[in-house]
């Protein structure tokens, strides 16, 4: 790319520009999808296929755009942030401020469970307290970007809140109920062991224009990798849409049914999908009448409890603690399944 | 001749950097050894903590990240 003499400039005048194409698509879709449906293509309104039809040709337009813009906007935060910084910023802390801190920081630290075991080791090493380690390597997974902005498009900010909330509550009192157990014996002994030398890289100073080139580079990455999954979920989600009779999921699924929840708990654990996935499933079930709480529930186990990352973690950590990690966040997920359930049952949302 | 070492405990992208390495040694016609570091006692002797990540001569040159060619040249030569 060529860019006049002030590049950060150009940039801003860029992105500038396509938000302002974007706000424009973005507020004329319902229309346009409907004008394809029933005048392009002569579909009869209230039909079956017309249904799908519209659905698939609304949502899948508009959920790209917001994972799009999403992605970008937090390429730019994570810019921010390294897991250098963070352990740094951790150290020390005690209960409940450091698993809080820990929480919120797994949110926006850009983190990839493939190098979970230098980064447990790492952060123990320098001093963040085990339980506010866990708080991090639990929010880190479950409070997930894609999923945030997903939930966000396709039912409303109520339940993106609900999910983020909740996602940061489990994070929290988990990693404060694992630092109360004092596991520390449960962590392989060499971990404590080793030898590290402290100075590691200085972090490059980055300029906005690094930023912005990241927050593009994570567009390109993130949204080339998803979307398929994302079509795929639209297409079920419209074929439900326009086919399967409500009632059926809430006779197994339902709020009344209290096994469910453990239920999809039990199921989600050893399933393992990245967040893209697994909101197709999601947007499925609760169109044909699950209960929230059970959906929410069976989310947070398939990304936030994943077989692969316990293969990576036993490496540091005794199969007691596994376990432990495993029941703890396994008992917050089936609380929030509940609640919501129960909360829903009033009518509240 | 120059000591490259890809540490990474063998995720996509840590291949990714090793192919990108690579790559950067042929088109700057430098006389390098690139080896990949995999052991996870070794990696964290480096002091790093978020894989992939280069180190030139023992030095460790970025984190958690593959640079774009540019910078990976300027680092490597």
């Amino acid at each position: 790319m060529t860019f006049s003499k002030n590049p950060l400039a150009s940039r801003l005048t860029l992105i500038s520009g396509l938000l302002v194409v974007w706000v424009l698509v973005y507020s004329v879709l319902k229309r346009a999808s409907e004008y394809l449906t029933y005048s392009t293509f002569h579909l009869t309104p209230g039909s079956h296929i017309s249904d799908a039809v519209a659905f698939f040709l609304y949502e899948t337009p508009k959920v790209l755009m917001l994972l799009t813009l999403i992605v970008f906007g937090i390429g730019i935060l994570r810019s921010f942030f390294t897991p250098e910084k963070t352990r740094a910023i951790l150290a020390g802390k005690k209960t409940f401020v450091g698993n809080l801190l820990a929480a919120l920081l797994g949110v926006v630290t850009p983190f990839c469970s493939c190098s979970a075991v230098p980064l447990f080791i790492g952060f123990v090493q320098a001093g963040v307290p085990l339980g506010v380690t866990f708080s991090f390597l639990i929010s880190a997974p479950m409070v997930n970007e894609i999923a945030l902005v997903l939930l966000f498009g396709l039912f409303g900010w109520k339940v993106a809140a609900l999910y983020l909330s909740t996602g940061l509550s489990i994070a929290l009192v988990a990693g404060i109920v694992i630092g109360k157990l004092r596991m520390e014996k449960h962590v392989e002994g060499w971990v404590y062991e080793m030898r590290m030398n402290g100075g590691a890289v200085a972090s490059p100073k980055l300029t906005w224009v690094d930023r912005i080139n990241s927050g593009w580079q994570a567009v390109k990455d993130i949204v080339a990798k998803v979307w398929p999954y994302i079509v795929a979920g639209i297409l079920v989600g419209a074929a439900i849409h326009g086919w399967v009779p409500t009632g059926l999921m809430a006779r197994i699924m339902g709020a009344h049914t209290w096994w469910s929840v453990p239920l999809a708990v039990l199921i989600g654990i050893p399933m393992y999908s990245n967040a893209a996935g697994i909101i197709p499933i999601v947007e499925a079930l609760l169109a044909k009448g699950a209960a929230l709480g059970t959906v929410l529930a069976f989310m947070m186990s398939v990304i936030g409890l994943s077989l692969p990352e316990m293969v990576i973690l036993r490496k540091v950590l005794k199969p007691t603690l596994i376990a432990t990690f495993i029941a703890v966040v396994g008992t917050g997920i089936l609380l929030v399944g509940f609640l919501f359930n129960f909360v829903l049952s009033f009518n509240i949302l | 001749m120059k000591k490259l070492q890809i540490l990474g405990t063998g995720c996509p992208k840590c291949k990714k950097l090793f192919e990108a390495t690579q790559q950067a040694v042929k088109e700057l016609g430098i006389e390098a050894e690139v080896t990949k570091v995999e052991d996870i006692n070794e990696i964290m002797k480096f002091g790093v903590i978020s894989t992939p990540a280069l180190s030139v001569d023992g030095t460790v040159k970025v984190v958690g990240r593959i640079p774009k060619s540019d910078e990976l040249k300027t680092m490597i030569s």
